[in-house]
């Protein structure tokens, strides 16, 4: 089994971070192969990003992929240039505060999360990359998520005030999520 | 055994520091900046010394003095920032002194991309510098190859007095993935090593007691020149036995590919694949690509196989003049490339091996 993951977005939403959480979850609690992937160049603040995730039980052979299994969107640019990547019966996770244009693909399942205007809901748009990691754990179940939450904790929670939001950043994305698979 | 998950260049750092490397110069490039950067803060929880030398040729000749002292030493830099240290590296090999140094690679010759490629497979096992030095060249293909490579590569410097270089890409640099890393050498350890340098190394010798020490990159006399490219030229021809290669699913191939670095990881999963699908196909990924692993391509069974695929992240092809040298006319040799930044696909290798199969 290999299952190949995108995360994209704008520099400063968190894309990297996310993909890193993600695929340290993997390395940290399994024993499953998982590579992580940066988009690099002339990379910043407001311009694009993106990642990519392998967790896979083999070696990992390409660390990217010209189709994948679940694509994170984050922003609305992302939409356009990504979804042609997204294999069919794939999983779209979207980022509903922002990207607002209609998906113009029906053999994908789309999971919608408001997770920009939560994070201000929460009090720090910083957040938003965790609360999509929880919709993202929440649907896929790929990995539990006491496991997911050791590796926020361990990597974010290095000030105590952080701990708490991002703790319930986490808690929120997860509600979405399962709420979205139960559907 | 605890899995660290580790960026290449962090790896390439972390392991060099493990292995009792005590000295990095550097300067800045893309796709390689993690290394200094990680080495600018660990190396001076060892004790060590970290320095960020004005440009490349500054700190490829603070490596080059480093070392004369037996301090195991090293710098990194990408493709043509390579190209500006290749005199440094020169006179180390001339001068036999002992230092590591990693190239993360980029796309073309001149300034090129910033993006990963296989552009210096010549330059890093045919011509490094000038005056037709040799050196043992690591080629990874995953961080944890990284890490083990770079950790050895310094005993390599050290046994031969000579460079060694680990040619790694874009991709290997930038990618994070779990290694176990090698165990830390303990002080003492690293002291020892720097003390068995003393019969050659610049430490200070009393005259009186011991024969003095004289480093130098080139000679006065044209008779010890000569004698001195002898010398090297035996050194090269005893790395035979240090030759190190992957060879997979040989045995019963009919297509036998040949691919390394990045290149080697990405073959793999193809051949994995295809195999799968009952395709018989195999590889010889060298892990030195010099000294060239030859021999492996000797136990290849030539009456059946009907094809030699090489695969690399190189246009036009490089590695592929070793290989028909290791392979001898014994079968017919074809390429599948990429290059310019463009990360070779497992698809397109894919589909490669499939037309040489049908063929």
């Amino acid at each position: 089994m290999e299952r190949n993951i995108m995360v994209a977005g704008f520099g400063g939403q968190g894309v990297m971070v996310m993909g890193k959480l993600l695929s340290n979850a993997v390395c940290d609690s399994t024993t499953q192969n998982v590579t992580f992937f940066p988009s690099y160049g002339a990379e910043q603040r407001g311009g694009t990003a993106n990642c990519y995730v392998v967790i896979s039980d083999e070696p990992v052979g390409s660390p990217m992929s010209d189709t994948v299994d679940d694509l994170v969107i984050m922003n609305g640019p992302s939409l356009n240039k990504f979804l042609g990547k997204l294999k069919p019966g794939g999983i779209l996770f979207i980022n509903n505060t922002i990207v607002k244009d209609a998906v113009s693909r029906d053999d994908v399942a789309i999971v919608k999360a408001p997770v920009t205007d939560i994070s201000l809901e929460l009090g720090n748009p910083k957040v938003l990359n965790v609360i999509m990691l929880g919709v993202y754990i929440g649907y896929t179940g790929i990995l539990s998520e006491e496991l997911m939450l050791a590796t926020i904790l361990g990597q974010l929670g290095k000030k105590a005030s952080l701990l708490e939001l991002n703790k319930t950043a986490f808690a929120r994305g997860l509600e979405i999520g399962k709420a979205a698979k139960g559907k | 055994m605890k899995r660290t998950f580790m960026k290449g260049c962090e790896a390439i750092a972390e392991a060099a520091v493990r292995s009792g490397c005590r000295f990095f110069a550097g300067y800045p490039i893309t796709p390689q900046n993690e290394i200094p950067e990680y080495f600018a803060r660990r190396l001076p929880e060892v004790g060590g010394q970290f320095v960020q030398g004005e440009s490349e040729v500054a700190s490829i000749s603070m490596v080059y003095g480093a070392a004369q002292t037996g301090t195991r030493a090293m710098t990194s830099s990408s493709s043509c920032g390579i190209s500006l240290k290749s005199e440094g590296i020169s006179y180390c090999a001339s001068a036999h002194v002992p230092i590591v140094y990693a190239n993360i690679s980029r796309g073309g010759p001149g300034v090129g991309t910033i993006q990963p490629a296989q552009q210096d497979y010549f330059q890093a096992t045919k011509a490094s510098g000038n005056g037709g030095f040799r050196m043992m060249v690591f080629a990874p293909s995953t961080v944890q190859e990284a890490a083990d490579m770079t950790y050895a590569a310094f005993d390599y410097a050290q046994r031969d007095r000579n460079p060694v270089l680990i040619l790694a890409d874009g991709v290997l640099g930038a990618i994070i993935e779990p290694v176990v890393l090698p165990p830390m050498r303990p002080d003492e350890e690293v002291s020892a090593m720097k003390k068995a340098q003393r019969s050659w190394a610049l430490v200070g010798h009393d005259p009186a007691k011991e024969p003095r020490s004289f480093i130098e990159p080139g000679h006065w006399s044209i008779q010890e020149q000569e004698q001195s490219c002898k010398d090297n030229a035996a050194l090269y021809d005893s790395w035979e036995k240090d030759a190190q290669e992957e060879s997979l699913m040989i045995d019963d191939a009919e297509i036998v590919i040949a691919a390394y670095g990045i290149s080697g990881r990405i073959a793999r999963s193809a051949v994995s694949l295809l195999r799968k699908d009952g395709v018989k196909v195999g590889m010889i990924r060298p892990k030195t690509v010099s000294p060239f692993p030859e021999k492996a391509f000797d136990k290849l069974n030539y009456k059946r196989v009907k094809a030699i695929l090489d695969v690399e992240m190189s246009i036009p092809a490089q590695m592929v003049y070793d290989v028909r040298l290791a392979v001898k006319d014994r079968c017919p040799i074809e390429t599948c490339l990429r290059s310019g930044g463009e990360v070779i696909r497992r698809e397109e290798i894919i589909a490669s091996v499939r037309a040489l199969s049908k063929a």
